[in-house]
């Protein structure tokens, strides 16, 4: 039993990192209909900077600077690249990002080599144990800041201008325009949120128990893909219902690795692909979506 | 003194021919009427002056002023804050946000600060009482009439000079329509010019001073509204009169003339 709440609280804590990620993924759909390949460059663009600079202007104003320089990177691929192709086909578009990602993946681990970099956190590896329930403080820390970031993001696109304008844009964009609402703003803000929350995951998947931050890191932070397209892509809410099941399902399913040996090896990673299917067969459009992925 | 003028507008999508050589005027303080049947391009006319031709892939040729400011070249937030608010046919509220938050959206273009918005607010709640008390409903809830309702305050949010229509009484029952229509003159004798395109042409030259008729992207008719309803043409193209001499008189006037004053000569 003790085995069974440490892992679930284990998956509920890195599932509301993904669930962080999913939500800037899903952000940038809304806004602007694009799938963003290059979502997980923006992570490792933030947590790359953090982990250069830690040394020097210690851990919190790294990060700070992590936060802004991903949000600068996102905001950048937005005005650079992404807003040249304004008008071409979703399907374009998302080729487009995958460019991108090859670009800046290429260059971020070409400077890493095959370094793993510290972020500086101040947990380390310390626990608590409440109970008998053992837990890493960075487990507790990335649930505590990821839902508090999820909250105020839910907040502010609930409640202010902003919001309003980022909602009217991904309902229709051509009425929002006739309303004075400039596109080419909110796809820009949308893609630096994104930059910024992907940065605030940077750092908690690379703390304790992981090693820190190397080329594996793009990996983990694709596990946000199948949660943003199983809580459907176009749904917030669906973001963070998908990132919390995917890591839940991959905290137990790596946790039970052993009694579910008869599915092979290395079920853990397998598992929120696994899921991920199984709902969009039960439901094209995810479990919160309103558009189906054949639109894309 | 004209608010809106346009002159020898020309606009294509692609290889199709939408406007050819149309010139309006929209005086201030007024209600100038435009009507069409269905691909006249009203709605064409409409998204050129509102610069959303481009959603669309349409292109155009030719001057568009407001109170002597070029709009070609603006964006379409650009023109929202010179004070020319488009309200798209179809009415197009955002369903899935709330009537308050539809209503937010209209203002995020306005100029003026906070003051001008809760003014807006409060004289859009007047207009329609019935957007007060649906306040926090979801706008694809409500009925036709209601979401045309939304549409207008929506767009009056902005605090427009100029409002632009596109067929606000489609879809309507009578009544409906009726009420739209007499909300545009209140609109309109508040010192908003206006701009009303519709098929349904009895309620437009009733409310309009001055009248165009596109047909097949060019202007077939224009003079004073009164003179127009009377011209037997549109009596038999879009009152639904039927009349035999009406319809020769028409087809000549096919033929010939171009304005209502030299046809009527
Ligand atoms: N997005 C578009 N792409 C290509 N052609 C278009 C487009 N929109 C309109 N057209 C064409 O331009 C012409 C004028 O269309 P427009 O929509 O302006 O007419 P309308 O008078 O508003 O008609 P309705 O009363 O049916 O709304 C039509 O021939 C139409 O087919
Ligand atoms: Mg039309």
């Amino acid at each position: 039993m003790t085995t069974f709440i440490e892992l679930l609280l284990g998956g509920l804590s890195i599932g509301s990192v993904y669930a962080l990620i999913a939500l800037g993924f899903v952000v940038i759909f809304k806004a602007t209909e694009v799938v963003n390949f290059a979502h997980a460059s923006l992570l490792l663009a933030g947590g790359y900077v953090t982990a250069v600079l830690h040394d020097d202007i210690g851990f919190w104003p790294a990060l700070g600077v992590g936060i802004a320089g991903a949000a600068v990177v996102g905001a950048g691929v937005e005005f650079f690249v992404m807003r040249r192709y304004r008008g071409s086909d979703h399907s374009v578009l998302a080729i487009v990002t995958i460019g991108v990602d090859i670009i800046l993946v290429t260059e971020l681990t070409r400077r890493m080599g095959t370094d793993v970099m510290a972020l500086g956190d101040p947990w380390g590896d310390d626990v608590v144990t409440i109970g008998g329930v053992t837990l890493a403080e960075t487990r507790i820390a990335a649930f505590l800041v990821a839902g508090l970031l999820i909250t105020v993001f839910l907040l502010a696109f609930r409640f202010t201008s902003w919001g309003v304008s980022m909602r009217a844009a991904a309902e229709n964009p051509q009425t929002a325009a006739l309303m004075g609402i400039k596109l080419g703003r909110v796809s820009l803000s949308a893609w630096a949120v994104a930059g910024a929350l992907a940065a605030v995951a940077a750092l908690f998947l690379t703390v304790f128990p992981t090693p820190g931050l190397e080329r594996a890191t793009s990996l983990a932070a694709l596990k946000a893909f199948p949660a943003a397209i199983l809580g459907g892509l176009d749904s917030t809410t669906g973001a963070l219902a998908g990132g919390l099941i995917v890591g839940v399902t991959e905290s137990l399913a790596t946790g039970y690795q052993s009694d579910l040996s008869f599915l092979g090896r290395g079920i853990g990673d397998l598992a929120p692909y696994l899921v991920m299917v199984i709902v969009l067969l039960v439901r094209p459009a995810g479990l919160f979506g309103t558009k189906e992925l054949a639109r894309v | 003194m004209a608010t809106l003028e346009i002159r020898a507008l020309s606009v294509g999508y692609g290889p199709v021919r939408a406007l050819r050589d149309v010139s309006v005027d929209v005086p201030a303080g007024a209600i100038t009427a435009v009507l069409g049947g269905n691909g006249a391009g009203k709605t064409t006319l409409l998204r050129a002056v509102s610069r959303t031709l481009g959603f669309h892939r349409g292109t155009g040729t030719g001057t568009i002023r407001f109170d002597g400011q070029a709009l070609e070249g603006l964006g379409p937030a650009q023109v929202v804050a010179a004070g020319v608010v488009q309200v798209p046919e179809g009415r197009q509220v955002f369903a899935r946000m709330t009537v308050a938050d539809n209503l937010r959206a209209g203002a995020l273009g306005a100029r003026g600060g906070r003051k001008a918005v809760a003014a807006a607010l409060t004289r859009v709640h007047e207009l329609f009482p019935v957007l007060a008390q649906r306040a926090h409903q979801r706008a694809g809830l409500l009925s036709g009439g209601e979401q045309q309702m939304l549409a207008m305050g929506r767009a009056l949010m902005a605090g427009p000079r100029l409002l632009l229509l596109d067929e606000p009484s489609l879809g309507l029952a009578p009544l409906m329509a009726q009420k739209i229509a007499e909300t545009v003159q209140e609109i309109n004798a508040a010192g908003t010019s206006v701009m009303l395109v519709e098929q349904n042409a009895s309620i437009a030259l009733r409310l309009a001073t001055t009248a165009y008729v596109l047909d097949v992207g060019e202007v077939a008719l224009e003079g004073p509204a009164g003179e127009l309803a009377a011209s037997d043409e549109v009596r038999r193209r879009y009152l639904g009169v039927v009349d035999e001499t009406a319809a020769e008189d028409a087809d000549r006037a096919g033929r010939a003339p171009r304005t209502l004053s030299r046809w009527s000569a």
